[in-house]
């Protein structure tokens, strides 16, 4: 159903200009986010998960940075190509935060730590012409009572640093909402909070999508939590996107050797006790000019010589919405 | 804790480690070997006069130099506190020569300090947003050459220059016969005619050293995760900047109001001494020289209140500032 679809990448490519080469950070990714749905963008670090959320919202440094391909946000006034749009013009500017928010890893590091959260949340507003500071305020402490912050009366005018972990990635979240956006892209939001936290933020986001309607963009290297999250899954290596399905085909059925890997490699409960973790050997590569193949050949145990190192294999549907890159299924 | 009850504590600290430095300060001045009345003798013997062990013990006791040194000490620092800075060898009070000196002094280092804070911060700003390009290139540039030259080196230079190429005479704050006069419209032009080429000199070397704490500090926060949150609520670059990285690049720079108060006496001895400026920094070196005690002593002094003051000045302002010192200190 088309009028699903809130975001569209295709064939996206970001690339950074190094003195030691051209880093293909993204590498021809493509993937559809419809609202009311959670895409989940799991891989390793590096693998280029948080510089496609940084295309999407155009916020990756201006000075060496080369984005090409398409990103298509749908709205009711037709679609607009954020590939195409001038990253500190008024119309991207006016993008973020009111369809596009975004949340990030480290709750603490994320706020100013010399204004209170109020002030950086109701900025939010104000920069989308907001004009009533009253009404702000207002609206930020009942946001902020939304996301299970107690007192928030008295938390608005408080620091960042005044704040537990948990409590900042609320307000984070609070900040991110704020503007009611349609699509929440959140970069590991939990990565940096102790589990009981993380179970609780997760439980807030769902609430949220829950209530408010909005797609999600999850991106973690946690595939407990994306198990947990996502409806659909895109497992993304070195710059691209190796195996997409729903969160059922990625978990029940994978694919992918790199999927595969990556699932055996969860510590399952009785199952491996007294064993050795299954790990993948060696380490991700630096994406500087890679070479035109599989990118995960040099680590994959099912390699075949003069097939995989040759060409990038083809995106092979093997079930409806189940995709997968690789010369196995060819 | 109360505001305060905090500066009362602050104070309460800073009268006992000025009670300790002027102690410090005394025996300090007095540890050359002989005392002033030595250097008189030793003076007037040169001129063929003859003194006898009367006349010199009749000195020390004028001096109060026969008293033991905690005495002296005591004398001194009771004098001090009430006001009496005593007499200086030049047989001035050293509250006169003080008071000649003090109004050219703080004119000359406020401005210089304006003139530092309003080139190097914008300069700073600019170079740390424009990182690697001609423009930061170009103040880089000139930054390390205005760091590594030495003041007085550039003060000489410019003397012979105006000098040579332009026939000034830009040593001291007024042309000759002027300060004597009453204040006037063109006393007032003339002193300026002065004043700019000593500024130009302490602002060379100041700006340099500020703008490269303000690019270094300023790059430091534009890499900082609050950057990127700020571009992520659809912030204009320059709001954001100047809200964020800016505000929070400027913290040493606010913090370094408190030093720059001692500074202000002898910040700049030597440009002021080949520059022929009647400031106190001058005066100090000459007393010292001199082992004009009184003199020497109560300079010091004068700069080690303005030290503590400073810092304490320099510490309620940052903690006004930044919310992160003022919770820490429990200041509310």
């Amino acid at each position: 159903m088309m009028s699903d679809v809130l975001l569209e990448v295709k064939d996206l490519h970001t690339h950074f200009k190094l003195e030691e080469g051209t880093l293909k950070a993204v590498n021809g990714v493509s993937f559809t986010i419809r609202k009311n749905r959670t895409l989940g963008i799991v891989g390793e670090s590096g693998c280029g998960k948080s510089v496609t959320a940084q295309s999407i919202m155009r916020i990756t440094p201006k000075k060496n940075s080369k984005i090409s391909g398409q990103i298509l946000l749908h709205r009711e006034s037709g679609a607009a190509d954020i590939v195409q749009l001038d990253e500190d013009g008024d119309e991207m500017r006016d993008l973020r935060g009111r369809d596009i928010a975004m949340i990030f890893q480290e709750p603490m590091t994320a706020f100013s730590p010399v204004h209170t959260i109020g002030n950086q949340i109701m900025e939010a507003l104000f920069v989308h012409g907001e004009k009533d500071k009253r009404k702000a305020r207002d609206h930020v402490i009942s946001l902020l009572e939304e996301v299970g912050i107690p007192a928030p009366e008295r938390r608005i005018d408080e620091y960042s640093f005044q704040l537990s972990g948990g409590m900042r990635q609320r307000s984070m979240i609070a900040m991110a909402i704020v503007l009611n956006p349609r699509l929440l892209i959140a970069d590991e939001p939990t990565t940096a909070l102790d589990v009981t936290i993380q179970a609780q933020i997760l439980r807030l986001m769902k609430r949220l999508q829950r209530d408010n309607g909005m797609a999600i963009m999850f991106i973690t290297h946690d595939l407990g939590v994306i198990a947990n999250m996502a409806d659909d899954v895109a497992v993304m290596y070195l710059g691209k996107i190796v195996e997409y399905g729903s969160s059922r085909q990625i978990f029940k059925d994978p694919k992918h050797p790199y999927t595969k890997g990556l699932i055996r490699s969860i510590p399952k409960f009785g199952a491996t006790e007294g064993k050795h973790l299954a790990t993948i050997k060696g380490t991700v590569p630096v994406p500087l000019d890679p070479p035109d193949a599989c990118p995960f050949a040099n680590r994959c145990s099912e390699f075949i010589a003069g097939k995989c190192d040759i060409r990038m294999p083809a995106s092979v549907v093997v079930a409806p919405g189940h995709s997968v890159s690789c010369v196995l299924y060819e | 804790m109360s505001l305060s009850k905090y500066l009362v504590q602050r104070l309460i600290y800073a009268l006992l480690v000025l009670i300790v430095i002027s102690f410090l300060i005394f025996m300090i001045v007095q540890l050359p070997r002989g005392d002033a009345v030595d250097r008189i003798v030793n003076a007037r013997q040169a001129q063929g006069d003859i003194i006898t062990e009367e006349d010199e013990a009749a000195l020390r006791a004028q001096y109060g130099l026969d008293k033991p040194i905690y005495a002296q000490y005591f004398i001194w620092a009771t004098q001090f506190a009430r006001g009496n800075m005593g007499q200086s060898m030049l047989g001035i009070p050293v509250s006169n020569l003080i008071n000649e000196r003090i109004v050219a002094t703080m004119l000359l280092s406020i401005i210089s300090l304006i003139a530092t804070y309003a080139l190097a911060v914008p300069i700073g700003i600019y170079s740390a947003t424009n990182q690697y390009s001609l423009g930061d290139y170009f103040w880089t540039f000139v930054g390390f050459i205005g760091l590594a030259t030495p003041n007085f080196l550039l003060a000489l230079i410019m003397l012979f220059v105006f000098h040579k190429a332009f026939g000034l005479s830009i040593g001291g704050l007024f042309s000759p016969g002027v300060e004597e006069q009453p204040w006037s419209l063109a006393k007032a032009l003339d002193l300026l005619n002065h004043l700019w080429i000593p500024i130009i000199v302490i602002v060379t070397a100041q700006t340099a050293g500020t703008i490269r704490t303000m690019r270094a500090t300023l790059l430091d926060e534009l890499g900082q995760q609050y950057v990127i949150t700020a571009r992520a609520k659809g912030l204009r670059y320059r709001q954001l900047l100047f809200k964020y990285p800016v505000r929070l690049a400027l913290n040493p720079v606010v913090n370094s109001v408190g030093y720059i108060l001692p500074r202000l006496i002898s910040g700049q001895t030597i440009v002021a001494i080949v520059l022929n400026l009647p400031t106190l920094g001058p005066l100090l070196f000459s007393a010292l020289l001199a082992e004009d005690v009184e003199l020497a002593t109560s300079i010091l002094m004068i700069q080690s209140i303005l030290a503590v003051i400073g810092v304490i000045l320099g510490d309620i302002i940052l903690s006004l500032y930044d919310p992160r010192i003022r919770m820490e200190k429990g200041v509310t």
